[in-house]
């Protein structure tokens, strides 16, 4: 039976980039408990020999020629959504 | 309920012949929606361009053009899908003001076959529900009973058809966001074979088993959206070549057809009202020739755990992308780049897709990968392996689609574990990647659907048979 502690929960959200409050993480250290007590009936069973699955279209790789294709989509509008442009470009804040 | 919109395919001709106007279409459309405004189906209405679009049509027309086979015809898109004229949400705060760059692929096929878009549904926050309680903005409420849910996630879409706001609707489906709300909504709800139609253009929940498809009132108008909506598509790289000329090619019945009724799907836990309606169309396959049998599939109890791992560690890794920095939701007081990230995430994101992040976070961390991921990835071999050779005796797998009728508003928001079990019997197919449909089937009362699953890529098989079942039901 999965155990999960608040250290546990406060290591989640740094991974996932999330602030919690005290609150949010009481809520979420019981909440993901009791999912991952859940989803923990897969590990009693015996898989060693069974291959896993990511995908069932049995594609394989699909690439194109390596040339520029015009989808009609124009810089502008794809800008527009930025929340911070300067001369074509996308601001960030500060990383130092 | 009696609709007011004839078939689709009647629809596009009466457009095409100068009959009907595209334009009187739109804006019944649209009174429609105005005057069902209380059950919180409808996140937009995109009207000007509607009517643009509209007037365009008419006038070709008018010229002496056949403009395609859904000439005139308004449809709802869940608002996960891109769309031009209205903001795309997705329902989330994060997405909140966000206008789409491109269109989806299927909103552009369907547009160039005369379709027109007349307003974005609600859903679950990035279809994150069973419910649409999840939506960051409001709930859904059940046409049949407001104090009810739709089900979700693509429960906007199912009201909306329900409602009779349009002919037809788009819903995305990862685990059972269309076949869930169909059935508690009394839609028909179809998820097609993974691959089948592209996803360009719809926002990304868990990728290796997000598929988008139809939710209409009529297996005969599923068939000529899907129809029009699958292919290959350069855009979605995941996107399989379609194999029917036309799926719309019904086959005249569905005598000597192998049924298994899963036995798993029909355990105790199920509502006594739900068995008892499956159990009658049993007896009507039986009485047309079919031959019903059941049959066991252990796994597909365990299909549930299976996807509650597979799905957030894709959803985790899907939405990392919101950062607050190219596109959505920017917090103002961060000071530096990770403070940005952090609070505009942590500010954006609503509960659900902050619980389902975390939950991938763990189960894809390095000291849980092989005990989580691998081996919830290992039990879905197992389980095409099941379908498989289940599909080598029998042509369709039957059962409901959910143990229960639409729940209460709130009954299980308290407990995401047990919203999380509506999904019991839809998640099977998701992961297998094969077809399946929901059709209503109950008499009397609230909806219930029952889901029809057939193999992989034999999705006109699906539709000709739930076509026929249609018949002998009403």
């Amino acid at each position: 039976m999965a155990k999960l502690t608040k250290e546990d929960v406060l290591k989640l959200a740094r991974l996932s980039r999330l602030h919690l409050t005290d609150e949010e993480v009481a809520k979420y250290q019981k909440e993901i408990e009791s999912i991952l007590s859940y989803v923990d009936q897969l590990s009693s069973l015996k898989l060693d020999n069974v291959e896993p699955t990511y995908q069932v279209t049995g594609l394989r790789t699909v690439t194109r020629r390596d040339e520029v294709v015009d989808y009609g989509t124009d810089r502008e509008k794809l800008l527009k959504n930025a929340p911070n442009t300067k001369n074509g470009h996308i601001v960030t804040r500060r990383i130092l | 309920m009696k609709s007011q919109w004839p078939s689709i395919k009647d629809i596009a001709e009466q457009v095409n012949s100068g009959s009907a106007t595209a334009k009187e279409l739109v804006e019944r459309s649209l009174t429609t929606i105005e005057a069902h405004r209380e059950f919180d189906a409808i996140i937009a209405v995109i009207k000007d361009r509607a009517l643009k679009r509209a007037e365009e049509i008419d006038g070709r027309v008018k010229s002496g053009e056949k403009v395609g086979r859904l000439a005139g015809v308004p449809f709802i898109a869940k608002d996960n899908f891109l769309t031009f004229g209205s903001e795309t949400t997705a329902a989330s705060n994060i997405l909140k003001g966000f206008a789409a760059p491109y269109q989806a692929t299927a909103i552009e096929k369907l547009e160039a076959e005369g379709a027109i878009c007349v307003a974005k549904a609600n859903l679950d926050a990035f279809a994150h529900g069973s419910s649409t309680e999840n939506s960051d903005f409001m709930t859904t409420k059940n046409p049949h009973d407001k104090t009810l849910v739709p089900g979700g996630s693509s429960g906007g879409s199912a009201a909306a058809v329900i409602l009779d706001m349009a002919p037809f609707s788009l819903g995305s489906d990862t685990g059972g966001s269309i076949r869930l709300p169909a059935s508690f909504c009394g839609a028909v709800g179809l998820k097609p074979s993974y691959g089948l139609v592209s996803r360009s253009g719809v926002v990304a929940m868990a990728s290796s088993t997000d598929v988008i498809g139809p939710l209409t009132r009529t297996v005969e108008d599923t068939a000529l959206v899907l129809d029009v909506m699958s292919g290959k598509d350069s855009l979605d790289s995941t996107t399989i070549q379609r194999n029917e000329d036309s799926y719309l090619n019904f086959s005249s019945d569905y005598k000597g057809k192998k049924i298994a009724l899963v036995k798993e799907y029909m355990s105790d836990g199920v509502d006594a009202e739900v068995k008892s309606a499956v159990l009658d169309v049993v007896e009507i396959l039986k009485s047309k020739g079919a031959l019903v049998e059941e049959v066991s599939i252990p796994n597909v109890d365990l299909a549930l755990a299976s996807y509650y791992i597979i799905m957030p560690a894709e959803v985790s890794s899907n939405l990392s992308r919101y950062d607050g920095q190219r596109y959505g939701y920017s917090s103002e007081k961060a000071k530096n780049l990770d403070e940005s990230y952090n609070w505009s995430r942590s500010e954006g994101f609503g509960e659900e897709a902050k619980r389902r992040i975390m939950i991938g976070a763990y189960v894809l961390s390095s000291g849980y990968y092989d005990a989580y991921y691998k081996k919830a990835a290992q039990l879905r071999t197992c389980l095409i392996e099941d379908f498989k050779k289940v599909f080598e005796n029998y042509d369709f797998m039957i059962g409901p689609t959910a143990p229960t009728q639409a729940f209460k508003i709130g009954e299980n928001t308290s407990n995401p574990l047990q919203m999380y079990l509506a999904d019991i019997m839809t998640v099977a197919p998701s992961l297998v990647g094969v077809p399946a449909i929901s059709v209503p089937v109950a008499k009397k009362g609230l909806p219930i659907g029952l889901q029809i699953i057939a193999p992989y890529k034999a999705d006109l098989d699906l539709l000709s048979f739930a076509f026929n079942l249609e018949k002998d039901i009403t």
